[in-house]
């Protein structure tokens, strides 16, 4: 017995030295990625001071480094996508376990999570080729006439710019909200369900009333992990956006985003204050995600708190 | 407990298979046809050297180095085209044996450099303006005062007086022209910039030259690709790639009248025309950008490898020295099948000059040097 418990002992141990090894493993690469960054933006920093964040002026060939554009255009499009993409992939998920027979059940979202397997230069490739021209010939049209008295819709019609880029993000990230939220909602208890139905609930009401609310810390997750990948989306939505380093309202006009701008131009970048703007964009990149992601949980933290009294 | 044992065994033995597998076929390599030098190079004369930097070269460099690779077995060449700037940073910091560049370093990065280092140009290429106006069946034909009134947002339309007057006769449209440039960093808008900072004093006031430039007006695509594809799927576009790109993608060109006052189509011919009369100076470098020459074609530019004055390492230095000169010789033939132009005579010898100049301690790399 004691020899058995020494050895169950020595096991757990080494798990847990293991487990932990990995844990802190991921916290010290985060760590070393912000000082490395920090290391290489330190050039920029000093060179531009509080107007890095605040400036709309960037022009490398003068040495002028203003980041705002393309934190607008990384916020813009990213909630852009989040508009298209989360009633969509909430329909997913609730069709696929709620509504749908069971035959229809696993091709429909085999081929939903295959959209998330395309390559994004796939997706830049097609938003070249097909989003774009649609768009300029007959979506932007459509809504310039039927909504062109709100500023959002005003202007030329181009194919390429921040419309092009939240739609492709928007479905870049529909695989991911809606898988998830699926794995969510199966998880949902079936008593539950057959509680609210037995109460007299239609479809609709048990779903509103019982098997939402209880997933909802699970599909905000899922939407924070959509907003993660949309954040950090680089080559598709380069291909599409327009790369101006303007600010407009309306969503025809071209943007820029930050990961973007990181990729176009650090190859060919040289000076150290030029790649410490680069880098000074990737932190920002990195306090951005991190900002709205603390935003979103502490969202969750009160919505998710406040109806369970009401509830109960 | 049988099957994780079996798990371990096959793990085991998949390194060593593969090893074994690897290790035979090195004997029975290159084939019968023997080395340009009539003795065969030993197995242990196998020299690897390792470049990096500009993309626009690319095509013509894995030629040559699979070419250079046939003659001679025991060279083995890796170039990663990861960008000049990325080219430059390398060299300096002694991570490779070669850089690549499209624009010269400059005087500061020269300077921080921790050894001496040295230009070698290699070839040509140029940058074309490709359009997409459905209206018109010749050629379009541009001055140099139209490209920079298009670029810098003063001509708007496509049958500005300033565009109708290069193409007499032609059925130019009352549309808006969507200009388009790229995004990403790249010798091809170095070289374009420096080209209309050349001809227009507005424009090299307002934006200037370099590789990502503020464009006061139009998109931004990525890469020549995505210029192609915006042009082709966009009426009434115009944008500029490079001339490789443009034949092989069979896009419409543009003529540029030149300084002479001629308009020029870019051919291998016009190219190497321009480098033919230009000044290079001691560094071997030269802006090639807008030149004299009646036959010139306006917007083009020498490639560059960088190299050590001083090799670290005799055998390395000796392999790429010998590279270098194959490439200013045999290699120039390649040039124009893929759509680069030859180096001009007189750079040549002033190039083997500079390759004969390489050293190694006090050795120098090429015999009779």
């Amino acid at each position: 017995m004691a020899l058995l418990g020494a050895e169950v002992n020595a096991g757990d141990v080494l798990f847990r030295g293991v487990a932990a090894l990995f844990a802190i493993t991921i916290v010290l690469v985060l760590g070393a990625m912000a000082i490395q960054m920090w290391v290489a933006a330190r050039p920029s920093i000093a060179h531009s001071g509080w107007r890095f964040i605040v400036g709309r002026d960037w022009d490398p060939v003068r040495d002028s480094f203003g980041a705002l554009p393309f934190i607008y255009g990384t916020l813009v499009s990213s909630l852009l996508a989040l508009g298209i993409a989360v009633p969509i992939s909430l329909g997913v998920a609730v069709f696929l376990t709620e509504l749908a027979p069971p035959w229809l059940r696993s091709p429909v979202s085999f081929l939903v999570e295959l959209l998330a397997a395309v390559p994004s230069v796939i997706y830049g490739l097609w938003g070249i080729f097909a989003l774009a021209p649609f768009l300029r010939n007959h979506l932007e049209p459509f809504l310039g006439k039927t909504l062109g008295f709100l500023p959002l819709f005003q202007g030329p019609h181009q194919g390429f710019g921040m419309l092009a880029g939240g739609i492709i993000l928007a479905i870049m990230i529909t695989p991911t909200i809606s898988s998830v939220s699926r794995e969510v909602l199966r998880a949902v208890p079936d008593s539950l369900r057959e509680g609210a139905l037995a109460l007299g609930s239609t479809r609709w009401e048990a779903l509103r009333h019982t098997i939402l609310p209880y997933a909802r810390s699970g599909i905000v997750g899922a939407i924070i992990l959509g907003l993660g990948r949309a954040l950090g989306e680089t080559m598709a939505i380069t291909m599409v956006i327009g790369n101006r380093t303007d600010i407009s309202v309306s969503l025809f006009a071209p943007g820029y985003t930050m990961a973007s701008v990181i990729a176009n131009e650090f190859t060919e970048a040289t000076g150290d204050v030029y790649l410490g703007a680069l880098a000074e964009i990737g932190l920002l990149l990195f306090a951005v995600t991190l900002i709205l992601n603390v935003v979103a949980r502490l969202l969750v933290w009160r919505v998710g708190r406040a109806p369970e009294g009401a509830r109960g | 407990m049988i099957s994780r044992r079996n798990l371990v065994s096959a793990l085991v033995c998949l390194p060593l298979t593969a090893s074994v597998g690897c290790s035979k076929p090195d004997g029975a390599g290159p084939g019968p046809s023997g080395s340009s030098g009539g003795t065969a190079p030993a197995q242990a004369g196998t020299v690897s050297l390792v470049g990096a930097g500009a993309t626009f070269p690319y095509p013509l460099y894995s030629k040559w180095i699979s070419e250079y690779n046939k003659a001679n077995p025991g060279v083995q060449i890796n170039y990663q085209s990861i960008g000049s700037g990325g080219g430059i940073r390398q060299i300096s910091a002694g991570t490779v044996d070669f850089g690549a560049s499209d624009a010269p370093m400059t005087a500061d990065e020269v300077q921080k450099a921790p050894t001496k280092l040295h230009h070698v140009p290699t070839t040509l290429g140029a940058v074309v303006i490709t359009y997409n106006v459905p209206e018109l069946g010749a050629p379009l034909k541009l001055s140099a005062d139209a490209v920079s009134g298009v670029y810098l947002g003063t001509i708007k339309k496509w049958n500005d007086p300033k565009i109708a007057e290069g193409n007499p006769g032609a059925k130019l449209p009352d549309k808006d022209i969507a200009v388009v440039y790229r995004s990403d960093g790249s010798g091809t808008t170095a070289v374009f910039t420096d080209y209309l900072a050349k001809v227009s004093t507005e424009y090299k006031d307002k934006v200037g030259a370099g590789k990502s430039v503020k464009w006061p007006v139009g998109l931004g695509a990525k890469g020549n690709e995505g210029v192609t594809g915006q042009v082709k799927t966009t009426p009434f576009t115009i944008g500029y790639v490079e001339l490789a790109y443009a034949k092989q993608n069979k896009l419409p060109i543009a003529q540029l009248r030149n300084k002479a006052g001629q308009f020029v189509e870019p051919t291998a011919q016009t190219i190497t025309a321009a480098a033919a009369g230009v000044e290079v100076g001691d560094d071997l470098t030269a802006s090639l950008t807008d030149p004299a020459g009646e036959k010139a074609y306006p917007i083009s530019s020498f490639t560059y490898l960088l190299v050590y004055e001083d090799a670290k390492d005799k055998t390395k230095g000796q392999a790429l020295a010998k590279f270098l000169w194959w490439a200013l010789h045999d290699g120039q033939k390649h040039a124009a099948e893929l759509d680069y132009a030859p180096l001009p005579d007189a750079l040549i010898t002033k190039t083997e000059a500079r390759i004969r100049s390489l050293r190694s301690g006090n050795d120098k790399l090429l015999p009779g040097g």
